[in-house]
């Protein structure tokens, strides 16, 4: 009961087949708050998403989500790349609703209050427009905004979105993080997102999870994002540019190791300058 | 009263082989409609028809052993449909790999079994029977039978409605809400293996297809919601077989002493019904694409 946290892990690992994704990985997320889970390809962002929605096991370590008290799931998941298909024959709205009895057994009954909640929530992620229109024929940010509240129908306390932003032009990034922040501040959910650039979510985020070398980082988003931290977290020199407000982290150094492949490489190594 | 005369042509209404035709067949194609719809859903139709090409085999051997072909049908579609499950293969094309290569197996046991029965003479015409269906020698007996495995496998599908729609959506979903995945995508199997065995005893494992994704891709294109593709998708399935089983009764009178198979019959109506839900879905796409344009000249779509 000390722990008022929306959710808290502490020492989390996870391996693959003898591959290390995640090690130690030790963060908290308050109740409300908006955090932006950041990082490289490859660095176990989705991982550490799907651990905490319970369809990773991890090997060790601790997760804990702050119940709602109903006794039902309180977190709220979007997951990364779903290909909504043109064949299925369901409405936004039929989408929406699925995600408050989706897991329930039988056939639905009609029900006015669940259709009012419904409905709600559609108005809430400005989708009265295409609420009745079919998910396949709809735009990805369209989607997206469909699939946020099909996650956000049952209030949970924590909402969490696998890669939300990729695929999406630059005016319904803008959309989809103005809204997020709202509906955060609204239903008092706490909000995990990752995503590999942090610029559109510098103006939003409480705070940031910074994933690299199977490590994280996490803080006030000029704490972390700093040269020093970063480059620790790596194992090597990163640099951080600041330009016009954008932040650039540098931490390729794929020069030095497509030398070092190449010089691997026999055949090619008499053409390396 | 003379059209009536001319559509039903005399004994349709007393005659007992159609009796047994319409209720079987009533069954089959409802229960094939509503499983097939979820069948297309889930991107399984392949899968649909390597159950039915492996049931053959055990119509094939029923017929060697005398047994009841419903039973050897629905015996081999379920172990097919519990392999396949239990090999749980994610990816697409190696699913595919996998169906192809059971779907073969299936055919090659039929065949020895059909080759069986043709060479030691114990089963004339069941080749046909078994691939093609021969729906009005489906024997009475059978009916309260087909009857339960029909009820069975719409239970089944009513009651995980709900999960099986969010996982056709996406599995991550599902599995997000606290939904077992697999144990609906067995009970799913297991209802596929029903309404397979249900149509092969009725239009012939081969055909089966025909009544399972017909109806369901006639059914998906014409409405936006899951109820509403279901209830077009049975209606389609019973106004084929129906109407086929009219027309192959009618085609005795047309050619005095033979008349045309009953499952030809179904598979051009359900054709038909197809080509026409393409046609209308297409006239409704155009009509929702203009009304969509017409509010705002850029939109986000």
């Amino acid at each position: 009961m000390t722990d008022a946290a929306a959710l808290s892990v502490a020492g989390l690992g996870i391996s693959f087949s003898g591959r290390q994704i995640l090690k130690d990985v030790e963060f908290q997320v308050a109740p409300g708050e908006f955090c932006a889970l950041i990082g490289p390809n490859g660095s176990g962002k989705t991982t550490l998403l799907k651990a905490i929605v319970g369809l990773v096991t991890p090997d060790s370590g601790r997760i804990a989500v702050d119940a709602d008290g109903s006794g039902g799931t309180s977190v709220g998941y979007v997951p990364q790349k779903i290909s909504l298909d043109a064949h299925i024959p369901l409405r936004a709205r039929d989408v929406v609703m699925l995600g408050l009895d989706g897991a329930r057994l039988g056939v639905p009954l009609p029900s006015r209050a669940r259709d009012a909640r419904v409905e709600e929530m559609l108005q809430a992620v400005g989708a009265g427009d295409f609420a009745d229109r079919r998910i396949g024929h709809l735009s990805g940010g369209q989607q997206q905004r469909i699939l946020v509240a099909h996650a956000l129908v049952r209030r949970p306390r924590l909402l969490l979105l696998d890669e939300p932003l990729a695929n999406l032009d630059v005016r319904s990034v803008a959309e989809i993080v103005a809204l997020l922040r709202r509906l955060s501040l609204q239903y008092q959910t706490a909000i995990l997102l990752s995503a590999h650039d942090m610029n559109p979510l510098l103006p939003v985020m409480d705070r940031i999870v910074y994933l690299a070398n199977c490590c994280a980082v996490s803080g006030k988003a000029d704490e972390v994002v700093r040269t020093e931290v970063l480059s620790r977290l790596y194992g090597y020199h990163v640099d951080v540019v600041r330009v016009h407000g954008r932040v650039v982290v540098i931490a390729a150094h794929e020069p030095e190791e497509i030398r070092a492949a190449l010089a691997r490489d026999p055949v090619h190594t008499a053409e390396i300058p | 009263m003379r059209l009536l005369g001319l559509m039903f042509a005399p004994g349709f209404f007393s005659n007992a082989p159609v009796h047994t035709a319409l209720l079987v067949g009533g069954g089959a194609a409802v229960v094939s409609a509503v499983v097939g719809v979820f069948t297309v859903m889930r991107g399984q139709s392949f899968a649909g028809h390597a159950l039915a090409d492996v049931s053959s085999a055990g119509g094939a051997a029923s017929y060697l052993l005398g047994l009841n072909p419903l039973v050897g049908f629905l015996g081999m579609a379920a172990l097919a449909a519990g392999g396949m499950e239990w090999a749980d293969v994610r990816d697409a094309r190696e699913r595919d790999l996998l169906t192809g290569v059971m779907l073969g197996a299936g055919l090659g046991l039929t065949a020895l079994f059909l080759y069986f029965a043709a060479v030691t003479g114990s089963a004339t015409g069941a080749a046909i029977t078994v691939l093609f269906g021969s729906m009005f020698t489906i024997p009475a007996s059978i009916v309260p039978v087909a009857l339960a495995i029909a009820v069975a496998a719409l239970a089944a599908i009513a009651a995980i409605y709900r999960p099986l729609l969010v996982s056709a959506v996406s599995e991550d979903l599902a599995q997000a809400q606290g939904t077992r995945v697999r144990l609906i995508g067995l009970v799913h199997g297991s209802a596929l293996a029903f309404a397979v065995a249900l149509s092969a005893m009725t239009v012939g494992a081969i055909l089966s297809t025909a009544l399972l994704i017909g109806p369901a891709a006639a059914g998906l294109r014409l409405a936006d919601r899951p109820g509403r593709s279901l209830a077009i998708a049975v209606l389609t399935g019973l106004i084929a077989t129906w109407g086929g089983i009219l027309l192959a009764y009618d085609s005795y009178y047309w050619t005095p002493g033979r008349g045309w198979p009953v499952s030809f019959f179904i598979v051009v109506l359900v054709f038909l019904a197809y080509l026409l839900a393409g046609l209308l879905a297409r006239v409704r796409l155009r009509g929702v694409r203009l009304a969509a344009a017409q509010p705002s000249g850029c939109g986000q779509h």
